[in-house]
């Protein structure tokens, strides 16, 4: 389960058919143990990383580090949530040190993401205070060098 | 310049003229013409060198390693070389005097067939093998004597099979497992019949584990030399080029007794002085923190491993299923064709490169190596191709 986990995790588009070789199971059973994962959530998407920029568009991501004054018996999940239903939000985590969320925003200019930060993140209740970071340059994503130039330089045939 | 002479190949050493050239030269000159050929041909890892290997190869040129070394190899070295080997198999070597950090495992087999063999010495090599086990001892003015492994025994070779072409001469059995072209391991069991074969006859065992850390199922490689009373009658041979992915670094290392050591570093400290300190540097990280990265590129070799496997299997050519290394060694005589004419055509016609099973000895003959130590999706594109050759050249 784990290995078949990985190998989706690495490429979620990999046929059944290879997948079902790798494993040295059935198609069927395949199948079958990847909708069981979906139906548990612990498959929870499919996403395709895309280099957006190279693709044209210039999208504008933010860092946003957020304060808040945590709440009697819920603590800071209820603000957590009023903040990460934005569809404007990409990534939310509690973190621990000096700020309490770190929110992760993407957005169609510089404007836009000020915008949303100084309308709607900063004035909802409970937030304290928030520090923006705009984005300059992705190396690496999940994982993924983004502009990789390390190539095969092997010889074709060798003992 | 006017030639004097038009004798030259008369006059090369006898030793060198009776080594045969490459088998695999003709199929690396016609690969290295085309565009689009998708290799299973390539004897080494696809992986870079993990980067903490690397990176700590820079730190040491940054702080100035750039000197000659120890000629036995940097003592940090060899104290985790030692280290490995008592934690994973129990071995008690020394790391002042059991052990020689080499250019390669290739240069440690050079000189410990060069430091063991008088003229005439006969060496047993168990067939199909590493190509150059044949050609080095013919330069140590040995002479090898090929034992062929069996398909129906999954290559392994058995004492029954040595026993027939042993004599008084055999002075060495220079085994290789995980076996490259096919893939075979050795079990405890099998090994120690062989320990008992070679205490019987007083041989040496020359044993290069260099695929030890690649086996995969649930079969754990057994370290020869860690057999009860082979410590000291063996030359283990091993280095950092296929588990750590650094074939290009050239640095290997040899295990044995006090006196084969000595007179291995005899040769190396006369013949190369001592293995680069950049590499040496490299592989001490390795050791130290590199198990990880490792394991990770098994475990990816593992999954190719099925999966060509599986595929062969699906498109009719009978294969055993490898147990370590990264080759499969499919029987393709249902085609008709020689393994050499395999080979070419598959490479002509459908821009597949491998090679040919003859190249790593005559009991090669009917089969090919292929390498998948090579993207999934360049395998799956390799498989298409070849079942497509089965399909239009079968004769």
């Amino acid at each position: 389960m784990r290995e078949l986990l990985e190998l989706l995790e690495h490429d979620a588009r990999r046929p059944v058919s290879e997948l079902a070789s790798m494993l040295q199971r059935s198609e069927y059973e395949v199948e079958k143990e990847i909708r069981e994962l979906e139906k548990n959530k612990i498959i929870l998407s499919y996403n395709t990383l895309i280099n957006w920029e190279k693709f044209g568009d210039d999208t504008v991501t933010a860092i946003i580090e957020v304060n808040l004054l945590p709440q009697r018996e819920v603590g800071f999940d209820s603000i957590a949530e009023r903040i990460y239903r934005f569809d404007e939000v990409r990534t939310v985590y509690l973190m621990s040190g000096s700020f309490d969320l770190l929110v992760i925003i993407e957005g169609k200019s510089l404007n836009d993401v000020a915008n949303f930060v100084a309308t709607r993140l900063a004035t909802i209740e409970g937030v304290t205070g928030t520090r923006s970071h705009f984005m300059l340059k992705p190396y690496k994503k999940d994982g993924v060098i983004i502009n990789d130039e390390e190539r095969d330089r092997r010889l074709v045939v060798s003992p | 310049m006017i030639e004097q002479h038009s004798d030259w190949e008369q006059r090369l050493s006898p030793g060198v003229n009776a080594v045969a050239p490459s088998g695999i030269r003709k199929f690396f000159d016609i690969a290295a013409q085309m565009e689009d050929v998708i290799s299973l041909g390539v004897g080494e890892p696809d992986f870079v060198t993990p980067w903490s290997i690397r990176e700590s190869c820079m730190y040491g040129l940054e702080q100035g390693y750039t000197s000659y070394t120890a000629n036995r190899g940097m003592p940090e070295l060899r104290e985790e070389i030692v280290l490995h080997y008592a934690r994973r198999f129990g071995n008690t070597y020394e790391a002042a005097t059991d052990v020689l950090v080499t250019v390669g495992v290739s240069e440690a087999l050079d000189i410990a067939l060069r430091a063991l063999l008088s003229p005439g010495d006969e060496v047993l090599i168990p067939e199909p093998c590493y190509v150059s086990y044949q050609a080095c001892t013919i330069l140590a003015g040995g002479v090898p004597v090929t034992v062929p492994a069996r398909l129906d025994n999954e290559f392994r070779i058995t004492p029954e099979e040595l026993e027939e072409h042993v004599t008084e001469k055999t002075k060495v059995l220079l085994i290789g497992y995980p076996n490259n072209p096919t893939g075979a391991i050795m079990t405890r069991e099998d090994l120690l019949k062989i320990a008992a074969f070679a205490e019987k006859h007083d041989l040496i065992i020359i044993s290069d584990e260099i695929y030890g850390d690649l086996t995969y199922g649930d079969e754990e490689h057994v370290c020869f030399s860690s057999l009860p009373n082979m410590q000291e009658r063996t030359v283990l041979l091993n280095g950092f080029s296929k588990a750590y992915a650094m074939t290009g670094w050239r640095i290997g290392y040899a295990l044995g007794n006090k006196a084969i050591i000595a007179a291995m570093t005899k040769i190396h400290q006369y013949t190369m002085l001592c293995a680069p300190i950049t590499a040496q540097v490299a592989a001490i990280e390795a050791l130290r923190h590199g198990e990880k990265y490792m394991k990770k590129m098994v475990a990816e070799y593992d999954r190719r491993r099925r999966l060509i496997y599986d595929g062969l299997t699906k498109m009719g050519l009978s294969c055993f299923e490898p147990k370590g290394a990264f080759y499969i060694f499919p029987d393709i005589t249902s085609s008709g064709y020689s393994s050499n004419d395999f080979a070419e055509k598959l490479l002509q016609a459908e821009h597949v490169a491998l090679v040919p099973g003859s190249a790593f000895g005559a009991c090669g003959e009917g089969h090919v190596r292929c390498s998948y130590a090579t993207s999934i999706d360049k395998i799956s594109e390799a498989l298409n191709r070849i079942e497509n050759f089965l399909k239009n050249h079968r004769r």
